[in-house]
């Protein structure tokens, strides 16, 4: 019989149960962490200010189209690419495209190591396995992807301004006047919940879908597809019920 | 020294051991023989902890491997060293760094003590002059004794070696078999050999214990395999033709 949802979902609580434990060495998982905060956060880094320049140009130019004709202020358009951003696409893109990356490559060493047995090797040393190769990421994520999401929802803001300012849409001090209008500080908070609740989900997810890797490469591929779509499923799903809960 | 009761174990319907009593003595290189599918590996993975058994109960020294908690079982754990048949090195470490590993996981050492203990493991296992190569750049040869040298640098009681001949050429199976027999005597351990290799078998098995179909067939010293009576002992040690004859030879001359 398939395993159901319910038998995946018990064994991912269970592992990140396991996870959370006294190390057995400090030295050692701080650094893990500072690795895997290196692996994510630096490695991650071109690729996010790639897409954010690109996401704030298209929304910018998309949105000075929009409201070209309309009786709207023009210096609107910044304050819509800065709260557009900030709320949803700085954070949403970011980890959908993190997911793609980080939770891909987490999934595949943590499924080559099953398969290559290191998982067995450490585990018969006494080492928690789930706790050392798994809680570092997690935290490293927690701390890593908002930096990378405020990145992103800077350099979106600015790619905005490159995009317009530069051929005319609109002057510089208008686009400046619209990121400094109506600015809710709720909304940067707002931002912050989903970076740390996407970094936790594209990281516990992926390293759940490597972790139990069983079979060969067939099976190795697949846990690296599964981690990509899982974990996109899951953000854009918690995506929803944050903006549900703390807009209510 | 390790004792299984009556251990059995099912993967759904298929029953891989059925009800194996053994003892595994200390200072003694213990070994399991049986053809490939015989549940050698299993039955090793089930007294590591790897494999939970369907029934039965496993002894380390007095206390039962079963009924451990958590804290108790590292505790065992960290007594024990296993050489996977593969060597499970960590890729991205050099030699040295997977022997310290442990080390640095386990040990209250100073770095000192630390680098001391890996150079004392690597000059055991003869690899000094090649700790900073990765092991992908080792021989198959060099592999196996980096998984030793880890599998002992904490000093366990307990050595497990899952297939340590296999892949190796004739003269380094006899290098490995002949250090992990030293280092079973030197420290007087409690080693357990799952092999195929009859070579192995008869230079250093000083407990055999042969598996057939998830049953121990036959158990005793090397000294007594060609005295016993047991065909299927017979029919897996000699095998090769080429052993049959000697054994022929050597049955004849007594």
């Amino acid at each position: 019989m398939k395993p159901n949802i319910l038998y995946h979902f018990g064994r991912y609580v269970l592992m990140m149960k396991k996870t959370i434990s006294k190390p057995e060495s400090w030295t050692m998982y701080w650094k893990e962490t500072m690795r895997q905060m290196n692996d994510i956060g630096v490695g991650s880094l071109t690729i996010i200010i790639l897409i954010s320049v690109f996401i704030g140009a298209v929304t910018a130019v998309q949105f000075s189209y929009q409201l070209g004709s309309a009786m709207v202020p023009r210096y609107y358009v910044g304050y819509i690419v800065r709260d557009i951003t900030i709320i949803e696409l700085a954070p949403t893109i970011t980890c959908l495209v993190l997911a793609g990356k980080v939770g891909s490559n987490i999934a595949a060493e943590l499924g080559g190591m099953r398969q290559k047995e290191h998982i067995d090797a450490m585990e018969i040393m006494g080492v928690n396995t789930a706790s050392f190769l798994i809680l570092p990421k997690v935290i490293a994520a927690l701390f890593v992807v908002p930096l990378l999401v405020c990145t992103a929802a800077f350099v979106s803001i600015m790619g905005g301004y490159l995009a317009t300012v530069p051929s005319g849409y609109f002057t510089g001090p208008e686009y400046i006047q619209g990121l400094r209008s109506f600015f809710d500080p709720y909304n940067v908070f707002m931002m912050f919940v989903k970076a740390t609740v996407f970094g936790y989900i594209l990281t516990s997810v992926s390293s759940y879908q490597g972790y139990y890797v069983t079979g060969g490469s067939i099976e190795l591929g697949r846990a690296s597809t599964n981690a990509v779509v899982y974990s996109n499923i899951l953000i854009l799903l918690s995506d929803y019920v944050i903006a549900v809960v703390l807009t209510s | 020294m390790i004792r299984v009761e009556k251990i059995t174990k099912k993967f759904g319907d298929l029953e891989v051991l059925k009800g194996i009593t053994l003892d595994f003595y200390q200072g003694k290189t213990n070994i399991i023989i049986g053809r490939s599918g015989a549940g050698k590996t299993v039955l090793l993975k089930i007294i590591v902890g790897l494999y939970p058994p369907t029934s039965g109960k496993i002894l380390y020294g007095d206390r039962d491997f079963l009924s451990l908690n958590q804290k108790q079982l590292r505790a065992i754990r960290m007594k024990v060293g296993m050489l996977f048949q593969q060597g499970a090195l960590f890729d991205s470490m050099t030699i040295e760094e997977n022997i310290r590993f442990p080390l640095d996981m386990f040990s209250n050492m100073t770095l000192k003590e630390k680098n001391s203990k890996v150079t004392e493991t690597l000059e055991r296992v003869d690899l000094r002059e090649v700790n900073h190569l990765y092991p992908s750049e080792a021989s198959g040869g060099m592999q196996k004794r980096v998984g030793i040298a880890r599998a002992i640098v904490l000093e366990p009681d307990y050595l497990f070696c899952d297939e340590p001949n296999s892949g190796l050429d004739p003269k380094t199976s006899i290098l490995i078999d002949e250090l992990i027999s030293d280092i079973t005597q030197e420290r007087n351990i409690t080693t357990i050999i799952n092999t195929h290799d009859m070579n192995s078998v008869m230079e250093i098995g000083e407990n055999i214990a042969l598996l057939s179909n998830g049953h121990l067939e036959w158990q005793g010293h090397k000294d007594e395999v060609l005295n016993s009576d047991n065909e299927e002992l017979h029919r897996f040690i000699f095998a090769s033709p080429f052993l049959k004859k000697l054994r022929d030879k050597a049955l004849q001359n007594q």
